[in-house]
């Protein structure tokens, strides 16, 4: 991490305001899920639609993308929106 | 270095290349570590083969080498804790020495077939790591086959293998629940790559050998790792009833000869064979997938003796099947060329128009080809003419446009050909 990001997350940490954050991996690594009549579908890459909101979001722990693409699936904005599937940065 | 240790060299590239690979990613789930290990031991190959003699076992003698290349490498750069234990993984107890026979080296192949064809990849991807990995072409020969420049396709390569690694795409055949989407995945991956080779979407040349070939090698390992898939041997047969030919296709200008006018004796007969038993085995079995059906289809073109022999009647039906299974309006179009053959032109053109009108194939220049053709078939050359132009302007092969403008200079009446004797 760069000296200012350090400085800035201590100082945000510090205050108390900041309760949770984490870096996430670029977008071609992200795989988007909708469920369509009951068909899983999968596209590479993050939402295509920029103007597409995002109504929330879920950290959630797999095993690997084939299980967090059945736990992206299975949520009930899955059949008419879709939910995007982000790995964080580790190491 | 003798002919004979240079075949079997290229023949141990062909035949284990994927194999080590796929090994050596099992072994080390590092992707690009496999791969310049598996470089590593083709190399070595270059060098002690013509001298020791090709050894007894080369899928095995080249897994070894390549192994002990992955664990030096792993060993020399362990100053992480897991790159240690990927070593400590990696030793076989049973074997401190490393000796070059090793009778256990499973075939990892089907895990790489479906880690490289994983939905979450690009499809571009998802084609280009297949040939990378499992065939074993060079990112050279890959960009060339795709008309892509080289660098473009080395980044493509690199952002999967990324993608793999970050987003967890697991390195295995998928579970029960998942594999028969998985599979036919992994089917239209070697489906696309054969039609990339077969009908160049675009360029000078219609066919471009080399990917039928590779496609067809990797389809016949598809099928052999897959015994139990009739739709991956039903992949295979319909791949060889349409590369069986490849030499009729296309004349010596390099102009379309479309089917009726093949010289079948120029048909590979072998490969249809092949295909006719593949597929006989292939519908032993219950159920009945879309590249039974279409190999089925190919069936009946590439066993017919004559053009009119062509069991059109059979195809129109197994086209109206195809198209409740997967309803495409291609399948669709087909549909309608085989009612024009089998129940005349004028029940053809009802269809292919009601599919005009549908306008689920506006900007697909095969719509307008198949109506303009059904239309000379009646006699109407003028609104033939008009189909012809419509269908000239869409295309985008040299080859398939050739033979576009040859027939609307037919429908016009001033083709050279057409002399006024």
């Amino acid at each position: 991490m760069t000296h200012r990001r350090a400085a800035y997350f201590n100082e945000l940490d510090a205050s108390g305001v900041r309760l949770l954050g984490d870096r996430l991996r670029p977008g071609s690594d992200a795989t988007t899920v909708r469920v369509r009549d009951a068909d899983v579908l999968l596209a590479d890459g993050p939402f295509a639609e920029t103007k597409e909101q995002i109504a929330g979001f879920d950290i959630i722990e797999c095993a690997d993308l084939d299980q967090a693409i059945e736990v992206a699936s299975k949520h009930p904005v899955a059949t008419f929106g879709a939910i995007e599937v982000r790995p964080f940065w580790e190491e | 270095m003798t002919a004979d240790v240079t075949a079997a060299l290229d023949e141990a590239f062909r035949a284990e290349w994927g194999k080590v690979i796929a090994t050596l990613i099992g072994m080390t789930g590092d992707w690009d570590l496999a791969e310049e290990c598996a470089q590593d031991a083709f190399t070595q190959a270059l060098r002690s083969w013509p001298r020791d003699g090709v050894p007894r076992r080369p899928g095995a003698w080249l897994t070894t080498v390549a192994r002990n290349r992955a664990l030096d490498r792993l060993r020399r750069h362990a100053s992480e804790a897991a790159k240690l234990q990927q070593a400590v993984i990696l030793s076989p107890p049973d074997d401190p020495a490393g000796g070059a026979v090793d009778t256990h080296i499973t075939d990892d192949r089907l895990r790489l077939i479906f880690t490289c064809c994983h939905p979450a990849l690009p499809l571009e991807a998802r084609v280009a790591l297949t040939l990378r990995t499992l065939a074993g072409l060079t990112t050279a020969e890959i960009a060339r086959a795709f008309l892509t420049a080289e660098p473009t396709m080395a980044k493509r390569l690199v952002r999967a293998k990324q993608k793999i690694r970050n987003a967890a795409i697991p390195y295995r055949v998928p579970p029960a629940h998942l594999l028969p989407e998985r599979t036919s995945g992994v089917l239209a991956v070697l489906y696309l790559l054969f039609n990339e080779g077969y009908a160049a979407t675009a360029g000078s040349r219609l066919v471009r050998h080399d990917l039928c070939a590779e496609a067809i090698r990797l389809a016949r390992v598809l099928a052999g790792l897959m015994p139990d898939e009739p739709e991956a041997r039903a992949l295979l047969a319909l791949m060889l009833f349409h590369h069986s030919r490849r030499t009729s296709r296309v004349n010596a200008a390099g102009d379309v000869v479309t089917l009726e006018n093949q010289d079948r004796s120029l048909w590979d007969h072998e490969e249809i064979g092949e295909g006719v038993s593949l597929l006989a085995a292939a519908v032993r079995r219950e159920q009945r997938g879309p590249y039974l059906l279409q190999a089925a289809i190919a069936q009946c073109h590439a066993t017919a003796a004559t053009a009119e022999d062509t069991d059109w009647g059979l195809i129109a039906d197994l086209y109206g099947v195809l198209a409740q299974m997967v309803p495409s309006p291609v399948v669709e179009l087909n549909r309608a060329v085989a009612v024009g053959m089998a129940d005349g032109p004028e029940a053809g053109l009802k269809l292919a128009d009601a599919l005009a009108a549908s306008g689920k194939l506006t900007g697909y220049y095969l719509l307008p080809a198949t109506r303009a053709d059904l239309l000379r078939r009646l006699g109407r050359s003028a609104e033939a003419a008009v189909s012809y132009r419509e269908a000239l302007d869409l295309a985008v092969n040299d080859a398939e446009r050739r033979y576009l403008a040859r027939r609307l200079a037919e429908a016009e009446g001033t083709a050279p050909q057409q002399s006024r004797a």
